[in-house]
């Protein structure tokens, strides 16, 4: 009785249920949008790769480097508390929006960029001696081989990453898990938490059997 | 009578990588019609001089004609709408896994040669069938057999209308039971009038389809026939070895 009433008690849950159902859908919004993101400016900087300037490859490698390596709330609370002092004002919702999408985008250029340099040079040629541009061959042919081959480790990074939104409970933003501690503090009782675990599980677990669909239907033998 | 037309020709073609001359000075005519075979052993040169005439390799010096037109002179960014006359099919297949076979053959047809889809598709289905694959259209490239997919490969190019075919080993990646299949293709084909220019081993097949072989060694054309020329009365002493060689391969495989 003890357990129920600590993490399962009703009159909390009534209380905060409302606050709760908005929070989901900002982690919800957060994820989503920083899911399009990320992995169309991944797949876009991995494309841009092959044109093969040494110049800009350089770029997109340093800078891949750099996001995978710092921890996303480093590079969170650097701009939160950073970009107000230069006059510019932006909400938590965005700086974690524009961190995870950074960090996406660096993990999906990766994973994009080593499945097309596992593309076989015959691929390229057949393309090509068909007429294909470069561009073509790279759209119609290589590009969506290379994205098949990324979607496992893809699909664990977008998990991974979106997750992460959670980090905007430092910085204030109106997210699950911000709420249900903010919660969890007035009200005294650990239910707000067990409803925080709840809402992650209602959010992640379709997204998970999702994840396994699109790899099955995805998969083909090379 | 009317001459025949020069479909492919190729003047003192040379090909270097680095410091290694590949192709040292080769020169070639291919009149419509025609199927020529070209022989010779491992590295002297046969996949590069293929390669150079459709520029999947950029040639050093030297000019290649296609149907009249010099195509080592085309800047890079007009290559593609040259490489539309010119088919090649490869050792390898490179058939795109991704798409069915249907799409395969009607990507280029779409993307480079603009037409519209349904005639893309009417084409590539023609094709298909003229390689004996119709009933394959909505089969995945890796539900086929290897010679099933060079077929598919051969229709592929063939649906872009080309005026010249170029193959490469078309037979090589094969089992012995599935290069039949495709010789039978490229046999139709040349029963139909296409030009061809064939690298392979397949000497029988020489013998029996080739209107003129070509033997290649050390980036030269050494010797040139008929096949009965090249096959039963060799005049070089590198040819002649390179036939007691192929043919004691050829003993050995039939003894495995
Ligand atoms: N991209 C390349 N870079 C450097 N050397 C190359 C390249 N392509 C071919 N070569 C060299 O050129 C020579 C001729 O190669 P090529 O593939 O044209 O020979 P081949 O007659 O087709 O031989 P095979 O019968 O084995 O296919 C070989 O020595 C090869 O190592
Ligand atoms: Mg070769």
């Amino acid at each position: 009785m003890r357990f129920i009433e600590t993490f399962f008690n009703t009159k909390v849950m009534a209380d905060y249920m409302p606050d709760l159902i908005h929070a989901m859908g900002v982690t919800l919004g957060l994820a989503v949008a920083t899911i399009i993101t990320g992995i169309l400016c991944g797949a876009a900087l991995a494309c841009l790769r092959v044109a093969g300037l040494k110049l800009v490859n350089f770029c997109i490698i340093v800078f891949a480097d750099i996001m995978r390596a710092l921890p996303p709330l480093v590079l969170i609370l650097i701009l939160f508390f950073g970009m107000p002092s230069l006059g510019l004002n932006i909400s938590g919702w965005m700086v974690v929006y524009i961190v995870l999408s950074l960090v996406l985008t660096a993990f999906s250029e990766e994973i994009f960029w080593g499945g097309l340099t596992a593309i076989p040079a015959g691929q390229w040629e057949a393309g090509r001696a068909t007429g294909l541009s470069k561009a073509q061959t790279l759209f119609y042919i290589a590009f969506p081989q290379a994205a098949r081959r990324g979607i496992p480790p893809l699909v664990n990074r977008v998990l991974a990453t979106t997750k992460l939104t959670a980090l905007g409970s430092v910085i204030g933003v109106k997210e699950i898990l911000s709420v249900s501690s903010s919660a969890q503090s007035f009200s005294g009782s650990a239910t707000p938490l067990t409803m925080a675990a709840i809402a992650y599980l209602i959010i992640f677990i379709p997204a998970v059997i999702a994840s396994h669909k699109i790899e099955r239907r995805y998969h083909f033998a090379t | 009578m009317t001459q025949p037309r020069t479909m492919l020709e190729i003047s003192g073609l040379e090909k270097s990588f680095g410091d290694i001359e590949v192709l040292k000075s080769i020169d070639l005519k291919v009149q419509e019609g025609e199927l020529v075979f070209v022989i010779g052993p491992s590295g002297s040169g046969k996949s590069t001089m293929l390669r150079c005439c459709n520029r999947l390799e950029e040639p050093t010096s030297g000019a290649i004609f296609i149907e009249g037109e010099r195509i080592t002179d085309i800047p890079r960014r007009d290559l593609d709408r040259m490489r539309l006359k010119v088919g090649m099919v490869f050792q390898g297949f490179h058939l795109y896994p991704h798409m069915s076979v249907l799409k395969n053959v009607m990507l280029a047809q779409i993307k480079a040669l603009k037409r519209a889809k349904p005639e893309a598709e009417a084409r590539a289905l023609e094709m298909l069938d003229q390689v004996g694959l119709k009933h394959k259209a909505d089969a995945m490239p890796a539900e086929l057999s290897g010679g099933q997919q060079q077929r598919v490969a051969i229709a592929r190019a063939l649906a872009l209308d080309p005026g010249v075919m170029l193959f490469d080993e078309p037979t090589s990646a094969l089992d012995p039971e599935l290069v039949g299949s495709v010789l039978k293709v490229m046999k139709d084909l040349r029963d139909k009038g296409m030009t061809m220019l064939v690298v392979s081993h397949e000497m029988q097949f020489a013998r029996e389809a080739a209107d003129r072989v070509i033997f290649m060694d050390g980036g030269y054309v050494v010797e040139q026939g008929t096949p009965e020329e090249i096959f039963g009365n060799p005049k070089s002493d590198r040819l002649k070895t390179f036939l007691s060689r192929v043919s004691h391969e050829d003993a050995g495989a039939e003894a495995d």
